[in-house]
């Protein structure tokens, strides 16, 4: 009789013949093996996509640190979701030192590429995209990092995300450079983050181009990013977020939007044609969004020092995108009137302390138009004055190099 | 090809009952057994489903919805050794323990799955012949932390899997189940329940799940456990969940057990959903984390079109209820780990929010 130790060897290797005589086929799918990298992933490994398109039903998933995923370029290695039935994004990456560059992933159910929590980040040529354009049943988010540090974006594309293509949150040293977002409900959101340039990018045809928010009930409270160089046109797209989302509270027709967030530099954009306002500087009572009664005592609704320069203005503020907007517009400008390059919702703290700025404009003629939305509008104007004023500027970021 | 296989087969079936109960073994994590049943844990004979006599069978309280299906659950420790009680936190395990989570569904008599639960917990009662065997998690304590992998069931057998699988099962009313089998990252996933630490934890190995009369040895667990030397400086008294199912618990204690062992693993204070702001383990949070008149911060449409987490007196309105009543993956809580609505749980949560006063403006 076979003593147990022979007979489990025996057992072993026969079960091993069979998983090998069983295998469907001679090597895996590409699908398979990119999801086995994934999977077994460990710090130094390149994991690379060749030129074709690759159908998952499933998201995938990388934990390790320190792994690049590299394709051969965002038209040519696409990861294509359609048809997804399991998990919320298509890429999930929960991991420190991670590059990802030069594929496409489209049409996910969810977010596309989400990086949630990690340092040493970037996302380098990658496209997401809804091909069938925008719709509130695509997912939320293109690119999406939260809560990382040290966090390189560029030369991304993003298209028909139904909240942000590009959006950063809850970060902390950020670039957002040379990407293209467009036909998203946000094109480039930065929300509740510390630290953020965002320079060289272009962002047309969103609902709005570029976002700076802070949302409450969330740790990390966002202060200092310069929105610098960038191309912000015709942000015109019916809003086509969910309901009860808070960029569902974007008029279409914002240029660059400033909610509740302080330290914020505008300067030497190409904003034009946002028909209901280029930039749009509001608190979080006039957001738009559900939530307004109960803001923990640390939060902080009203944006402060916000500095606006050197931009090259043209056309937009023909049809806001709100009515009580347009009812604004129709009595200061008339109907065919348009409203100024910069709008505010005129909220400022009771408690502000009297040295502190709110917002200050040093840009030619443009102007900016206070709706006094606290009074009903009753006193509504625009009085340049007002924004002559100075705010220390922000020093540019600089990344640790990996 | 067949003929190797059904020799093989035929060898490895004469083999399983000849080493029915042999010696739990431990391996490395660089050498993980394709098959289950090396791991000696658990594993078929003939058509019932063995339990090996080191390995203590347990149930929590209210468990994890997953998709209807049925879950064995053992616990291993090496001889001699035994975990250190924790009043809240997942207790401190020996080196070379395994915890095993077996999936199953009762069929009927074509093979289609029922999801009606009327199984006690018996590990005898599992048979192929009446049930059908998914897949078996481990969670294996490494000297480095704990590690966790999955085994699917194919005939006599479960074999090891990274990757993880999309399982298209048949339910008796014709539907078709995407049953996910998580893969070894997705584990994770769940299990790492501080996200910044990414430390792997067992999630019902904690005093409040596993506080209950055990109908397998007509105990408490606890108590039991502590009987067989597998626990020790145990507290009193021991916070317990509540079965979700138990109508003489309040609605509100069963409702916070169902949102702590579905949604705590992530929505806690250290884990993958802080992002969200909004904390549903049974800890006591502000009223705004656990989702009173609490904004959405990136839900997408996962909102519903509705505003708040939690609209008091209204599980209608509220964003909660929502998400545990799609099967949309885009929409749905939690993320992983159902394809199904589990009907029942959006009944109880939403009662549980029906009753809850106050008003968002």
């Amino acid at each position: 009789m076979m003593n147990s130790n022979t007979i489990k060897l025996l057992s072993t290797l026969g079960l091993s013949a069979v998983i090998a005589a069983c295998s469907q086929a001679p090597q895996l799918s590409f699908q398979d093996a990119f999801r086995q990298s994934l999977e077994t992933a460990k710090p130094g490994d390149v994991i690379t996509v060749p030129e074709g398109t690759f159908a998952f039903d499933r998201s995938l998933i990388l934990n390790a640190d320190g792994v690049t995923i590299r394709g051969q370029g965002m038209g040519k290695s696409i990861l294509s979701f359609k048809g997804q039935v399991a998990g919320a994004e298509g890429l999930s990456v929960s991991a420190n030192d991670f590059t990802i560059e030069d594929l496409a992933i489209e049409d996910t159910i969810g977010d596309a590429l989400k990086v949630n929590e990690g340092n040493n980040i970037v996302i380098r040529r990658v496209r997401t995209e809804w091909t069938n354009g925008p719709d509130v049943n695509n997912g939320a988010y293109g690119i999406y990092p939260v809560q990382t540090t040290n966090i390189l974006l560029e030369g991304n594309v993003a298209i028909a995300a139904s909240d942000a293509g590009i959006y950063v949150g809850q970060s902390k040293q950020i670039i957002v450079r040379n990407n293209r977002a467009e036909f998203n409900v946000a094109g480039i959101e930065i929300e509740n983050s510390i630290g953020a340039d965002v320079y060289q990018n272009t962002t047309n045809n969103n609902t709005g181009g570029i976002l700076v928010f802070n949302m409450p009930h969330i740790t990390q409270r966002g202060y200092a990013t310069r929105v610098f160089d960038n191309d912000v046109n015709n942000n015109n797209t019916a809003n086509f977020a969910a309901p009860g989302t808070a960029v569902s509270g974007v008029p279409a027709g914002s240029g660059v939007m400033v909610n509740s967030n302080d330290q914020v530099e505008i300067f030497n954009n190409r904003i034009a044609d946002n028909n209901t306002a280029n930039i749009v500087i509001s608190s979080y009572f006039s957001a738009n969004y559900a939530g307004q009664q109960e803001l923990a005592a640390e939060f902080d609704p009203y944006p402060e020092e916000i500095l606006i320069y050197d931009n090259t203005f043209s056309g937009g503020g023909t049809t806001p995108g709100f009515d009580y907007l347009v009812e604004i517009r129709d009595a200061i400008y008339g109907v065919d009137g348009a409203f100024p390059d910069i709008i505010w919702d005129g909220i400022i703290d009771p408690n502000k302390a009297e040295e502190k700025q709110v917002i200050c404009v040093d840009n030619g003629d443009a102007q900016l138009l206070s709706v006094d939305a606290a009074n009903e509008f009753k006193g509504a104007g625009v009085d340049m004055q007002k924004y002559d004023c100075t705010v220390a500027k922000l020093a540019p970021i600089e990344l640790a190099s990996n | 090809m067949s003929t190797i296989k059904a020799l093989v087969a035929g060898l490895c079936a004469s083999i399983l009952v000849g080493c029915g109960q042999g010696e739990v073994k431990h391996f490395d994590a660089n050498e993980y057994p394709q098959a289950l049943s090396d791991w000696g844990i658990i594993e078929l004979q003939g058509t019932q489903l063995k339990v090996n006599d080191s390995a203590v069978v347990y149930e929590l309280n209210t468990a994890l919805f997953s998709d209807y299906a049925l879950k064995l659950r053992t616990v291993f420790m090496p001889v001699g050794e035994s975990a250190n009680y924790h009043p809240s936190e997942t207790f401190d395990m020996p080196v070379g323990s395994i915890i095993s989570k077996t999936f199953f569904y009762p069929k009927d008599s074509e093979g289609r799955l029922l999801t009606t639960n009327t199984w006690q917990g018996d590990p005898k009662e599992v048979s192929t012949s009446n049930h059908h065997l998914v897949e078996t998690r481990l969670l294996v304590k490494q000297t480095g932390g704990w590690d966790a992998i999955s085994y699917i069931w194919q005939g006599q057998e479960a074999y090891l899997s990274i990757t993880g699988k999309l399982q298209r099962l048949t339910l008796a009313n014709n539907k078709q189940l995407n049953y996910l089998i998580p893969s070894r990252n997705q584990c994770a996933s769940c299990h790492a329940t501080n996200h910044t630490t990414k430390t792997i934890r067992p999630i019902g190995i904690k005093a409040r799940h596993l506080n209950r009369a055990s109908n397998l040895y007509q105990a408490n667990q606890l108590t039991h456990w502590q009987s067989k030397g597998m626990l020790q400086g145990v507290t009193r008294p021991v916070e317990a969940n509540a079965l979700w199912n138990d109508e003489s618990a309040s609605i509100k204690h069963r409702a916070r057990s169902y949102l702590d062992i579905n949604c705590g693993h992530c929505h806690n204070a250290e884990g993958a959903a802080d992002t969200s702001g909004l904390l549903l383990d049974y800890e006591d949070h502000p009223k705004s984390a656990m989702g009173y008149c609490k904004p959405p911060v990136a839900a997408g449409s996962g909102t519903g079109g509705r505003l708040y987490s939690i609209v008091p007196g209204h599980p209608a309105q509220s964003i909660l209820s929502f998400r545990l009543d799609t099967d949309n993956p885009a929409m749905m809580m939690p993320e992983l780990g159902r394809s199904l609505i589990h009907k029942e749980g959006v009944e109880l949560v939403s009662a549980w929010i029906a009753e809850l006063e106050g008003e968002c403006i």
